[in-house]
């Protein structure tokens, strides 16, 4: 194989290789993005129960419950505007309290509530998770 | 004073780096010049020549007083000088002494001050070090090099000066975030960004050689250390950085696929490739122009890994602040260099001819796909992290997470792996398919043999499964290159390269082994109630309260219990009043086949507390394959240094 040739087919290959990605990537990115709701997005929109999503906004005030079991925790998030009630079976984060901004990993059910399989509370108190920051600007007085 | 005499340092050490790339400039210029014949060819060379001989100087000369600036901002850490802003709003006098150290960089601008001061040094070090690359090849070099600094010193001194004074002091400051402070902080940045200037050095190398039309062995060899440095500091920091999150987090991962993980990880996966080309070029004057396009794109990755970290646009302990102005200054920085770099190689790139030619099947062919398939992973990754922050500019919120990065990375990963193992025992130029295949008998029927004990014994996961059966068949492909060998006369890079293999095979059995067999165990427990967890029963035997030099902790008491004997744990719940926080710090028992890792949460009103217990079987098989990565690129290292150290001896005897 002569050199020139030899080039090219590797330019090509290299090409190949990028373009793959991309397909690769947006073919998944179609089904694997976690999109993220507030709860008056959700009540809007009404995602699909059981697709991996996000929601995000406050802990309502006094909505905060423990089960029995000791573990699994039940609690409300709001915008201001509409609230979802969300099921959580773990140890909250360190920051997650009441009327603080929080984020939940997890899926919507048939019955509009969330199951989280994760929380994500605020990292330190400097910081606000922009998604929150976003969905809660109108109701940001509400804080304390 | 300290504080004024490192703004002082730092604005000397940035007209000095603009003096090095001027200089640079003009000495480039004039000896181009004399090589046309003109009348006063003398008196231009000789012009050219003292230009060009004072860069290297000043560049070490740089390199030392933007160290001294960085010491002077430790300085005012060690001090607790509360009349230096940075110190107010990112230390607090009660902190102990290693976090006040290190605290120097646990912030946006003390972080970025670190970032130009290891630019610095390692340009001085080029200096110092470099003397067998051709003259002018290594004053492109230097002038590229300052270029970079340029950049970042402007950043620093019209954006974020670490240096600036506040008045009236307060009389404390407002702290560290408690989940830096941990000995991790005085290791994990500095590491990393070793990593990330020293792939800057090498692009500097890049850019020379493109300035000059050098690109050749030549420039192969003075790149290859640099490149191989930088990465032994990206996988020693990419590790550390796991562990650090893995243990502190409390959520008994390892990886979350986190934005600032993957700005570490892209350029790891680009340097990786960039490795693996340059040796190709080195020994056997191959892949020219793709050896640079790398150098390019793994700069341009160590670049976006900055952006992303430093520009506040992502919500993570890495972003220390949100200004908006900063992230559209490292923008601004990101486009200059990557499309300047960008342009250069396209005007250039006709001129770097057309290196020896290889069959694919070939070791140059298996070097060609392992550099393919890191880019597909590479392009992959680069996507995932930045689709969520293009959808938010347009007003859709999106998350990317593992359930992505899994179903994509995970299987090109597993092919990349089976390549690995075939490639060293490939020969350069020209191979046999059957031979390879042949040689790759007992690899082959390792995996085979994994496949079907895991098959019959244990039902997992396809990835897993892979994952484990490809590890025992790399872990064999990765010492055979040593089989039928004389040990004592196998150059040390030749187990370099052995070691750092098998490092990936240890680290991918550790990672399919936690995904396949982790247990999670999480329950709200009475004191003595038995718990069991994997192989272990464990008791609360109490909860009592512990005090540290700047926290206060509830301390549980854990006996876990395997067979005869038994150990305590003592999982914490700390409280910080500077700023108020609260964290878990994780109790680990680490034994031979894997880890116990207990969090404490909360208790409730009947007096039960929350638990959270993991046994991950040979999970430290992660890190301790990381390591040995590391130390398999250390290997080559010192392996290629003393063989051309041998060499420069031996032409020298024959002079």
């Amino acid at each position: 194989m002569k050199a020139k040739h030899q080039r090219l087919t590797l330019a090509l290959l290299a090409l190949a290789a990028v373009v793959g990605a991309g397909l690769l990537a947006l073919s998944a990115l179609k089904d694997q993005a976690a999109f993220f709701y507030s709860p008056s997005d959700a009540l809007r929109d009404n995602p699909e129960p059981g697709k991996a999503v996000r929601l995000g906004g406050m802990v309502a005030a006094d909505s905060v419950r423990r089960a029995a079991d000791g573990i699994t925790v039940r609690f409300a998030v709001t915008d201001g505007k509409a609230t979802t009630p969300v099921m959580f079976a773990g140890i909250v984060p360190d920051l997650f309290r009441e009327r603080s901004g929080v984020v939940a990993e997890g899926h919507f059910n048939a019955d509009h509530s969330f199951t989280a399989t994760n929380l994500l509370a605020k990292h330190d108190e400097k910081y606000m998770p922009p998604e929150v920051a976003g969905a809660m600007h109108e109701t940001k007085t509400l804080a304390p | 004073m300290m504080a004024e005499a490192g703004l002082a340092a730092l604005w000397f050490a940035a007209a000095l780096a603009a003096l090095q790339l001027v200089m640079a400039a003009i000495g480039l210029r004039a000896s181009a010049g004399s090589s046309t014949p003109t009348v006063r060819v003398d008196d231009e060379k000789d012009t050219a020549g003292s230009v060009m001989a004072a860069v290297r100087p000043v560049a070490i000369v740089q390199g030392l007083i933007v160290a001294v600036a960085m010491v002077m901002l430790i300085g005012v850490f060690l001090q607790s000088d509360m009349s230096v802003r940075l110190v107010v709003e990112n230390s607090h006098s009660a902190k102990p002494w290693l976090y006040k150290f290190a605290g120097a960089w646990g912030n946006h601008e003390g972080s970025m001050l670190l970032w130009v001061t290891i630019l610095g040094l390692a340009g001085g070090a080029v200096a110092v070090l470099e003397r067998r690359l051709d003259e002018r090849t290594l004053i492109a070099t230097l002038g590229a090099q300052a270029g970079i600094a340029l950049g970042f010193y402007a950043f620093l001194l019209l954006s974020s000066n670490p240096f600036d004074r506040i008045s009236p002091a307060p009389r404390d400051g407002l702290g560290l975030n408690p989940l830096l402070q941990d000995p991790g902080l005085a290791f994990h940045p500095p590491t990393l960004y070793i990593g990330y200037v020293g792939i800057s050095v090498a692009f500097s190398f890049a850019v020379g050689a493109l300035i000059t039309r050098d690109v050749g062995p030549a420039f192969a060899r003075a790149m290859r250390p640099w490149v191989l440095g930088a990465w032994i500091f990206l996988t020693l920091g990419i590790t550390a950085g796991s562990y650090w999150a893995y243990y502190e987090l409390g959520w008994g991962g390892w990886w979350f696929w986190d934005p600032v993980e993957n700005a570490s990880l892209m350029p790891w996966l680009a340097a990786t490739a960039l490795l693996h080309s340059v040796t190709v070029l080195a020994t056997r004057d191959g892949l020219r122009a793709w050896t640079v396009m790398l150098a390019v794109v793994a700069f341009s990755m160590s670049m976006i890994g900055t952006f992303l970290v430093r520009s506040g646009i992502l919500t993570s302990v890495h972003a220390f602040a949100v200004d908006p102005r900063r992230g559209a200054f490292i923008l601004a920085l990101l486009a200059i260099y990557i499309g300047g770099a960008l342009v250069l190689f396209a005007a250039r790139v006709g001129t770097v001819r057309a290196g020896n030619v290889f069959d694919f099947v070939s070791r140059e062919g298996a070097l060609v796909a392992n550099n393919l398939l890191l880019s597909v992973i590479l392009g992959v990754v680069l996507i995932g992290t930045l689709y969520p922050i293009v959808a938010a500019g347009f007003g859709v919120q999106l998350s990317i997470g593992a359930p992505f990065f899994d179903k994509t990375v995970g299987p090109i990963a597993l092919f990349l792996v089976a390549i690995m193992g075939a490639g060293p025992l490939m020969r350069w130029r020209r191979d046999q398919g059957q031979a390879v295949v042949a040689r790759m008998m007992w690899p082959i029927a390792a995996t085979c043999f994994a496949a079907a004990g895991l098959f019959v014994f244990a039902s997992i996961g396809i990835l897993p499964f892979l994952g484990l059966s490809l590890a025992a068949g790399l872990a064999v492909a990765s010492v055979a290159p040593l089989w039928g060998r004389n040990l004592r006369r196998t150059p040390l890079f030749t187990y370099g390269m052995v070691v750092a293999h098998l490092g990936i095979a240890v680290s991918l059995a550790g990672m399919a082994s936690d995904s396949a067999f982790t247990r999670e165990t999480l329950v709200a427990a009475r004191v003595g109630q038995p718990i069991k967890a994997g192989p272990y029963v464990i008791t609360l035997d109490g909860i009592r309260p512990v005090v540290g030099q700047n926290w206060s902790a509830l301390e549980a008491q854990l006996s876990a219990t395997r067979g005869e004997s038994t150990i305590v744990l003592h999982p914490q719940s700390r409280f910080f009043a500077n700023p108020v926080t609260t964290t878990n710090e994780s109790a680990i028992l680490t034994t031979w086949d894997g880890q116990l890792y207990t969090v404490l949460g909360q208790s409730d009103t009947e007096g039960r507390w929350q638990l959270r217990l993991w046994w991950k079987p040979y999970v430290t098989l992660i890190w301790l394959g990381g390591a040995l990565i590391a130390l398999g690129g250390a290997l080559s290292l010192v392996g290629r240094w003393r063989r051309e150290r041998r060499s420069a001896h031996r032409q020298e005897a024959w002079a």
